[in-house]
C-alpha cells in the first residue's frame, strides 16, 4: 500500500515539479522588468545591450532559453545567479537549512501552543476558559503573521529586550560548523551558547510564524476533541476512573488528530511560504529573504532555483503528511 | 506562596533560558561598531554586475576597497592611490602617480601594476564590467616605476571622474590571477580601510581594521554591517541598541529619536535627487502643457510638508555642490502662470489635459506621496494625471526602450558631480537612460561629450541646463537629505555621495 502511494506521489510529484518549471520560467520572462535593464550603463548603446543580452543567454528565444535551462537542470546545474555571482543550485541549497529550521521550530511552536490551547480549551468546555481561547484563536487567526512579527520587535526586541531583532547568529560567536543546520550541529556538538544565540534569534520570528497555525490547531483538534469525547468508547473509559485529561489524551485525542494532521500538512506550507515576509522583516538569512531580493533584481536563475525548491518541498512535506495518515489510519493502513 | 521542587525548577530553567541569550549592549561602552545598513551585499567584486552600479552599496566597498582617486565627504577629489593625475600636453595620452609604500590586506605590496591591471580589466568586454563604455576609450596601458600611463583611444573628459565613481577600483592583480573569481569572491582583499574577516551573505559582514591603511588606521578595529533591508527593522535596531548607527530611516522616526537620550542625528543633503521624466510623447509634445506643470509644482511646500523639510528643491538637474551648478536658473512656482499657458493650449479645469504619470512606492522617502500631491497642484491648474505605480525594475525596462509615461519619477545620484552623468546621459536621447528625443537639446549636448576645454564645457553645459530649464524638458524636484541614526557614543561623518563610510565613524 505504502509503496504504491510513494510511486505514485513521486510520479505526480516530478510532473508537477515540470509543470512549476515550465510557468515560473514563462512567467518571470513575461512580467515588466528585466535584470539587463537594470544593469545598464548610463552610456550604452545598442551593441552594449545586445552584448549584455548575450553574456546572459536573453538574445535566445523562450523556448530556446527553456531548452538551455531543462538540459542544464537535468545535469545538475540550475546556472549562475544574475546578481550574486554564484552557482544558484549551492546559493538555494546553502539558505534552505535556515529557512527549515526556522519553519519546523515555529511548527512545533504551532502545535504546542494550539494543541496545549485545545486540551485545556476541551477541558473547560462550556466554561469561560473556553470562550477566552476562542476569542484569542479568533484574534490570532484575524492579525497576519508579519503584524505580529512588528509586535514582537517593538515588544521584545525594543521596550523589553530579551531576543535579537535581526539575523540568525550573532556575529561576534565563531561558527565553525560543517553544515548550514546551525541549529542541529550546535545541539549535536554541545555547543549550547551558539545553541542559544540562535534560538534568540529564531525566537521572535518563528512565534510570529507560529501564531496564526497554532490558532488553526487550537480550533480543529479543539472541535475534534468536543466531538470524540461524546462518543461511547471515551464513556466507557470514564466509567472505568479514568481522570478527565487521561480520557481526553489517551481515548479522545488519537481519533481526533487525524483530520489535524491533515490540515497541519497543508498549512506547514503556508507556513513555509509566510517565511519570506517574515524572513525579511528580521533580516533572517533564508530561502525567503534571498527571494525578496532575487524578484527585486530580476535575478531570474535565482527565481528559478528558488521556485522549484519551494515546490519540491512542498510537494515533499504533503508526501510525508499522506505517509503519516496511512500509518496513522488502521483503516487505511490495513485496507 | 511556598514553592515546590517542581515550580523552582521551571523557573531555574526558564532564568537559564533568557540568560542564554546575548542581550543587546546599548548602555556599555562601543568597542565594536555595529551598524543596520539598509542593503545586501550581493557580491564582493566591486567592478562587475548588478551590485557595481548600484550606488548604496558604495559605502560597503569603499571600506574595503580603494577608489583609484577618493572623494572626499564633500565631493571634492583627493589623493588616494592615485596621488597625482593629468593629460599629456595634445591630451592624447594620461598619466597616474601611485603611491608608494601601500599593502594589500594579504601584506602584499601595491604596485602601478595593479592600477594598470585593473584598468585593464575595467576596459575589457569580456569581464562584464558595466560601465566598460567609459574605460574602453583608453588603451596600451602601462606601468613604468610608480607611474601608470595611457593612449586615449577616444577622449572622455571625465575619465579622472569616473575614477571616483561606479567600478572605479583598484583590484590586486596577482591576488586575483592566483585566486581567482570564485577565490576572489570567497576572500577578497582590498587596500582599503578595513579587511574581510567574516561574511554571511544576507546577514551581515564583520570588518577587521587595517592597521597598516595609508590614509591611518581607523578608530573601531571591528566593525559589523547588519544588512537590515526593512526601515522599521533598522528603527528597532538602533533604538534598542542593537546596532550603534543606521541610515534610511523614515524622517518621522528620524526626528522621533534624534534627540533622545541614547541617539542623535545628522541630515545632510547628498548627491540624490528626485525628479519627474518627460518622455516627448502626447501631451508632452506641447511646450505649454510641459511648462505648465513644471509652474504648477511647490517643491518647497512638498519638501516641508511631506519629507518634514529635509530635501533641497532644485530646478536643474544639478545640485548644489555640482560642477556645473547654475543659482540663476529658477523655475518659479506660479499656478496663475501655469493656468495661462494651458489657456494658450486650450486647456482650463474645466477641460483639463490628460496623461499619466509613473512613480515608485516605497523605492525612496514618500516618493508615491510626492506624486500624490503633484497631481493634487495640478488638477487645480488644469492638469489632470492619471497615477500609475510601477516597480523600479519596469522603470529601468520602460526607460531602456523609450516607453516611459508621458511622466515618470525617478531618482538619480551623481556622486562625481559632472553634468555628463546627470543631464547627460537623463537628456541626451540616444542614452538608454533618457526618454527626452528633441533635436535641440541633443544637437546642444552633441559637441560638449569631447569638449577638452574644461570652463567652456561647464558653460555648455550650464547653457544646456538652461534651455532645458526654459523648455521643460524635465521636472527636477529636490535633492535628497540621508538621514543616519547613530549612538551618542559615536560620531559620524556624513558623505555627500550618500556612502556610510566607517572609517570616517570616531568614538565621542
Amino acid at each position: 500500500m505504502l509503496s504504491r502511494i510513494l510511486f505514485t506521489r513521486l510520479l505526480s510529484t516530478a510532473v508537477t515539479l515540470m509543470g512549476v518549471a515550465v510557468i515560473v520560467f514563462v512567467i518571470i520572462r513575461v512580467v515588466p522588468g528585466n535584470p539587463i535593464a537594470m544593469m545598464l550603463p548610463p552610456g550604452a548603446t545598442d551593441a552594449d545591450i545586445e552584448r549584455l543580452k548575450a553574456f546572459y543567454g536573453f538574445d535566445k528565444s523562450i523556448l530556446e532559453q527553456f531548452i538551455v535551462w531543462l538540459a542544464n537542470v537535468l545535469q545538475g546545474d540550475f546556472g549562475n545567479s544574475i546578481s550574486l555571482r554564484q552557482p544558484v543550485s549551492s546559493l538555494v541549497l546553502g539558505r534552505l537549512p535556515a529557512t527549515l529550521e526556522l519553519s519546523i521550530f515555529a511548527l512545533l511552536m504551532a502545535v504546542l501552543i494550539g494543541g496545549g490551547l485545545a486540551l485545556i480549551g476541551t477541558r473547560s468546555r462550556g466554561t469561560a476558559t473556553e470562550a477566552a481561547i476562542d476569542v484569542t484563536n479568533g484574534m490570532a487567526l484575524s492579525i497576519p503573521d508579519f503584524l505580529w512579527g512588528l509586535f514582537f520587535i517593538l515588544m521584545f526586541g525594543v521596550l523589553l529586550p530579551i531576543f535579537h531583532i535581526s539575523g540568525r547568529i550573532s556575529p561576534s560567536l565563531n561558527l565553525d560548523f560543517s553544515t548550514n543546520f546551525y541549529l542541529v550541529e550546535s545541539l549535536l556538538r554541545l555547543r549550547f551558547d551558539i545553541f542559544m544565540d540562535l534560538i534568540g534569534h529564531m525566537f521572535m520570528p518563528a512565534l510570529a510564524l507560529a501564531i496564526p497555525l497554532a490558532a488553526i490547531i487550537a480550533q480543529l483538534l479543539k472541535q475534534s476533541l468536543k466531538e470524540s469525547m461524546n462518543l461511547d468508547y471515551v464513556t466507557l473509559a470514564r466509567t472505568k476512573g479514568y481522570s478527565e485529561y487521561q480520557v481526553i489524551i489517551k481515548e479522545a485525542l488519537p481519533n481526533a488528530v487525524l483530520p489535524t494532521l491533515t490540515l497541519v500538512g497543508v498549512q506547514f506550507t503556508f507556513l513555509i511560504g509566510g517565511t519570506v515576509i517574515i524572513e525579511r522583516l528580521f533580516s533572517y538569512e533564508g530561502l525567503g529573504n534571498m527571494a525578496i531580493d532575487a524578484v527585486i533584481n530580476r535575478d531570474l536563475p535565482l527565481i528559478q532555483g528558488i521556485v522549484i525548491l519551494f515546490a519540491a518541498l512542498f510537494t515533499v512535506i504533503n508526501l510525508v503528511v499522506d505517509m503519516m495518515y496511512v500509518v496513522l489510519n488502521p483503516k487505511l493502513r490495513h485496507a | 506562596m511556598l514553592l515546590s521542587r517542581r515550580k523552582m525548577l521551571q523557573v531555574g530553567v526558564a532564568s537559564a533560558a533568557l540568560g542564554g541569550f546575548t542581550l543587546p549592549s546599548f548602555a556599555q561602552a562601543i568597542d565594536e561598531l555595529v551598524i543596520a545598513y539598509n542593503v545586501n551585499l550581493p557580491s564582493w567584486d566591486p567592478t562587475v554586475g548588478l551590485s557595481a552600479v548600484n550606488p548604496t552599496i558604495q559605502g560597503i566597498y569603499q571600506s574595503v576597497f580603494d577608489l583609484f582617486i577618493p572623494q572626499n565627504p564633500d565631493l571634492s577629489f583627493g589623493s588616494g592611490l592615485v596621488t597625482k593625475s593629468g593629460w599629456n600636453d595634445d591630451q592624447s595620452q594620461i598619466w597616474m602617480d601611485v603611491r608608494e609604500g601601500v599593502t594589500w590586506h594579504d601584506g602584499s605590496p601595491f604596485t602601478a601594476e595593479d592600477v594598470a591591471w585593473s584598468l585593464q580589466r575595467a576596459g575589457n568586454p569580456d569581464t562584464g564590467n558595466p560601465i566598460q563604455f567609459i574605460w574602453g576609450k583608453i588603451e596600451n596601458i602601462k606601468a613604468e616605476g610608480n607611474r601608470v600611463t595611457a593612449d586615449v583611444k577616444e577622449y572622455e573628459p571625465t575619465i579622472f571622474k569616473w575614477m571616483s565613481f561606479l567600478t572605479g577600483y583598484v583590484m590586486p592583480k596577482a591576488y586575483y590571477e592566483k585566486v581567482g573569481a570564485d577565490g576572489f569572491e570567497a576572500a577578497p582583499i582590498g587596500t582599503g580601510p578595513y579587511m574581510v574577516e567574516k561574511f554571511e551573505r544576507n546577514a551581515f559582514v564583520r570588518l577587521k581594521a587595517n592597521e597598516n591603511y595609508w590614509g591611518g588606521a581607523p578608530e573601531f578595529k571591528t566593525v559589523t554591517i547588519k544588512f537590515v533591508t526593512d526601515a522599521a527593522s533598522r528603527v528597532a535596531e538602533v533604538e534598542s541598541g542593537n546596532s550603534h548607527v543606521t541610515l534610511e530611516v523614515p524622517y518621522e522616526e528620524f526626528d522621533r529619536l534624534k534627540g533622545s537620550s541614547s541617539l542623535s542625528g545628522t541630515a545632510a543633503p547628498i548627491s540624490d535627487i528626485g525628479m519627474i521624466f518627460l518622455n516627448d510623447i502626447e501631451a508632452m509634445t506641447d511646450p505649454n502643457v510641459r511648462k505648465a506643470a513644471a509652474h504648477a509644482i511647490d517643491k518647497k511646500l512638498i519638501v516641508d510638508r511631506l519629507l518634514s523639510g529635509y530635501g533641497v528643491p532644485i530646478d536643474t538637474l544639478q545640485t548644489p555642490d555640482y560642477a556645473a551648478y547654475d543659482s540663476s536658473i529658477k523655475v518659479e512656482y506660479n499656478p496663475e502662470k501655469a493656468k495661462e499657458l494651458l489657456a494658450a493650449s486650450g486647456f482650463s479645469t474645466d477641460n483639463p489635459v490628460k496623461f499619466s504619470i509613473q512613480t515608485t512606492k516605497g523605492f525612496k522617502p514618500k516618493d508615491y506621496e510626492v506624486i500624490q500631491a503633484i497631481v493634487g497642484l495640478w488638477r487645480k491648474v488644469g492638469i489632470e494625471a492619471e497615477i500609475e505605480v510601477y516597480e523600479i525594475a519596469k522603470h529601468f525596462e520602460l526607460r531602456a526602450a523609450d516607453k516611459l509615461a508621458p511622466a515618470a519619477f525617478y531618482n538619480w545620484g551623481n556622486s562625481v558631480g559632472d553634468p555628463t552623468t546627470s543631464t547627460g546621459f537623463a537628456m541626451f536621447g540616444p542614452s538608454p537612460h533618457s526618454v527626452w528625443d528633441g533635436k535641440e537639446t541633443f544637437d546642444a549636448i552633441l559637441p560638449l561629450w569631447g569638449e577638452k576645454d574644461e570652463a567652456k564645457r561647464i558653460a555648455g553645459w550650464k547653457a544646456v541646463d538652461k534651455r532645458i530649464a526654459e523648455n521643460a524638458e524635465v521636472i527636477p524636484l529636490l535633492q535628497y537629505v540621508q538621514p543616519i541614526l547613530h549612538a551618542r557614543g559615536v560620531t559620524v561623518t556624513p558623505h555627500a555621495s550618500g556612502a556610510l563610510l566607517p572609517h570616517l565613524m570616531k568614538r565621542n
